[in-house]
């Protein structure tokens, strides 16, 4: 990694979010081993470099949508961890007031349009926030993060085309983690970077190292510069990898059969964002080794802290299913 | 008061919102050049940023509405015909109606889906068919189908300014209809039927072109002596069930007459309804005239045919008396 050139306090900030991210969804991961969590989780691990490196290019009026994987991007933008964890809770306090779940968190107040549960469902959405941006005259931009499964719906091609059409300040963060569920994703395509794609619409296509935290920074930032600047779209495609399952407690779907390789994980483990990031920051004395592992704690501390939160906080009045209907 | 077709009263209420509100603005398949005559005319004064042509691209101009929406603009995504929203589906069914309530009342989605709907041009099954049963079935989305050039300015306006999501259809076959359109500025509520004739006989409830279907057969009716009450919902969700059930009181006799197929009509909805709730006023059976339950045809005799026609109405009122 060589990123000598991006500011150090921007590097903390980055590694702070990869490691809130981190400490976050593996705790999530544990609630729902131990069956404390009701419905569906998709987490984040192995995937935070894409969020925390673009979000750390964004400013707070900058919008983004997100998937059925949204933990991360939310965390990325500046979510309060309380409410996103009585909102996976199912509990009153959450986000949604326990009317959304884990694929539905959104935070308008910090630019958090929406997590969205339909594969390729935000896209389109996304095109919005940036037509919306555009029709104001505000310099502000639209940040779409969607999967590689997502690439292969027809909303992607709409959106691109449509964004690319009315030259929209819109940047398609492609998180490409090699799988759609359980389908390689080279086997749902006959090309191998979806990047490529960019061209049959007149935009930038670019791939980018998804494992690498300041890559990703670096990448946005150039795309946010040309959307802001009137530039119109740009499609990036991030090279990652989905450490963990599809959705929490997939052997109880896959039935014993597997479909990664012991030695595909092992060398996804070598390209772990939150190490290689961990890796950086030491070696370029960053911050000394003491106040890392203090920071390590104080994140860990405050998820402890939001599922205490979330466990004591009441469920949803029945009452409330009546409420935040027609305005 | 000038009298003005259905479609131009439709772009009048554009225009008057557009004017009103600079965050109203309309975007769609040549919505420039005005391919339907609803709006032509609006670029010339609005421009290109307010009159936004698109790529024939449904879901992402209807999902592109929604993202403008809750970013504090008031889209009217003009889709064309009811048919092509079946294209936009998942941004419909899944987004725009659930996100207010998805999201714990965070956002308000300020949108119209303007399409026409039904049959009249004999232009078969992919243009023809009317698309408002699908929607009154999904929650938190409003569904509007004026029978006059009056309602249809009145509702839109109305449409543009409701904070939530409003699909607006417009009748293919009521494009040309003439009616009297106030020039001083007025508003119409969602969810108010409006009683087009009174009577103590019969209860007919019907929206946008059965509305005319249903005061014919009124007046063949009232040649047998019967006199019948003719509702016009105008809206379908919400729809005016008080209107309904005090007409059904006084008369004993509900006939639902809609231009939708059979099954999970909107006609099924209404007659459930007063089944449900006004069973102790009903005198026989409720009856439904729809659509033969078979694709749009082409030609016209057919087209013709498949359609609730004043016959079948007359008919299913004789139903109820016997």
């Amino acid at each position: 990694m060589h990123h000598q050139d991006i500011a150090l306090e921007v590097v903390l900030d980055i590694y702070t979010r990869v490691l809130r991210i981190r400490r976050f969804e593996e705790e999530v991961g544990r609630l729902f081993r131990q069956g404390q969590l009701p419905g569906f989780v998709h987490l984040y691990i192995g995937e935070e470099a894409v969020a925390a490196g673009v979000c750390a290019a964004l400013t707070d009026d900058d919008t983004i949508i997100s998937t059925h994987r949204g933990h991360g991007h939310v965390i990325a933008k500046g979510g309060d961890l309380n409410r996103m964890m009585a909102e996976l809770f199912g509990k009153a306090t959450g986000y949604c007031k326990g009317k959304g779940g884990s694929m539905h968190i959104a935070d308008f107040d910090i630019g958090m349009l929406g997590a969205i549960g339909i594969v390729g469902g935000g896209m389109p959405i996304a095109v919005g926030a940036g037509l919306s941006a555009w029709y104001t005259d505000s310099d502000r931009v639209s940040v779409c993060f969607f999967g590689d499964g997502a690439a292969n719906e027809g909303s992607f091609h709409e959106s691109l085309n449509l964004a690319s059409t009315l030259r929209l300040p819109v940047i398609f963060v492609c998180e490409n983690n090699q799988y759609g569920e359980f389908t390689p994703a080279l086997q749902a395509m006959n090309i191998s970077d979806i990047a490529d794609r960019g061209a049959g619409y007149g935009i930038p296509g670019l791939v980018a190292d998804g494992t690498d935290a300041l890559e990703m920074y670096r990448v946005a930032k150039a795309a946010v510069t040309r959307a802001r600047d009137g530039g119109g779209p740009t499609l990036i495609e991030a090279k990652t990898h989905r450490r963990g399952s599809h959705a929490e407690g997939e052997e109880a779907f896959l039935g014993g059969q597997t479909y990664r390789s012991d030695e595909e994980m092992a060398a996804a483990r070598t390209k772990d964002p939150l190490l290689l990031l961990h890796s950086y920051v030491s070696e370029n004395d960053i911050l000394p080794a003491a106040q890392l592992e203090t920071l390590d704690a104080e994140i860990t501390q405050s998820v402890a802290e939001a599922v205490d939160a979330a466990r004591d906080s009441p469920a949803p009045e029945i009452e409330s299913l009546f409420e935040d209907l027609w305005v | 008061m000038p009298r003005k077709t259905y479609v131009a009263a439709i772009q009048e209420a554009l225009a008057e919102e557009m004017r009103r509100d600079e965050r109203v603005f309309l975007i769609g398949e040549d919505v420039r050049i005005g391919v339907f005559p609803s709006t032509r005319g609006l670029h010339a004064e609005f421009g290109d940023r307010r009159v936004i042509d698109t790529p024939i691209s449904e879901l992402a101009v209807a999902g592109a509405g929604i993202g403008a929406a809750v970013t504090g603009l008031r889209p009217i995504v003009d889709l064309m015909f009811g048919t092509f929203l079946y294209l936009a589906f998942d941004q419909i069914a899944n987004q725009a109606g659930a996100m207010r309530y998805m999201y714990g009342g965070q956002t308000k989605v300020p949108l119209v889906f303007m399409v026409q709907s039904g049959a009249g041009s004999s232009a078969g099954h992919h243009h023809s068919q009317a698309v408002h049963q699908f929607f009154m079935n999904m929650p938190q989305i409003k569904v509007i189908l004026p029978s006059t050039p009056y309602d249809g300015k009145g509702l839109l306006k109305s449409a543009i300014r409701d904070d939530n999501p409003v699909i607006f259809l417009h009748s293919l076959s009521l494009g040309g209809k003439r009616g009297e359109v106030p020039s001083d500025e007025y508003l119409l509520p969602i969810g108010v039927a409006d009683v087009k004739r009174s009577g103590s006989d019969v209860t007919i409830c019907a929206v946008g072109p059965t509305v005319y279907t249903a005061l014919e057969a009124a007046e063949k009716l009232a040649t047998e002596g019967l006199e019948a009450e003719v509702i016009d919902l105008r809206s379908l969700s919400p729809w005016d069930k008080r209107t309904v059930l005090e007409s059904v009181a006084k008369t004993g006799r509900f006939v639902a007459v809609d231009e939708s197929f059979p099954t999970c009509s909107a006609a099924s909805e209404w007659a459930a309804t007063v089944a449900e709730e006004a069973f102790p006023d009903l005198k026989a059976p409720v009856q439904r005239v729809t659509n033969a339950d078979v694709p749009m045809p082409f030609s016209p005799v057919l087209e013709k045919a498949v359609l609730p026609s004043a016959a079948d109405v007359v008919a299913a009122v004789h139903r109820t008396l016997t």
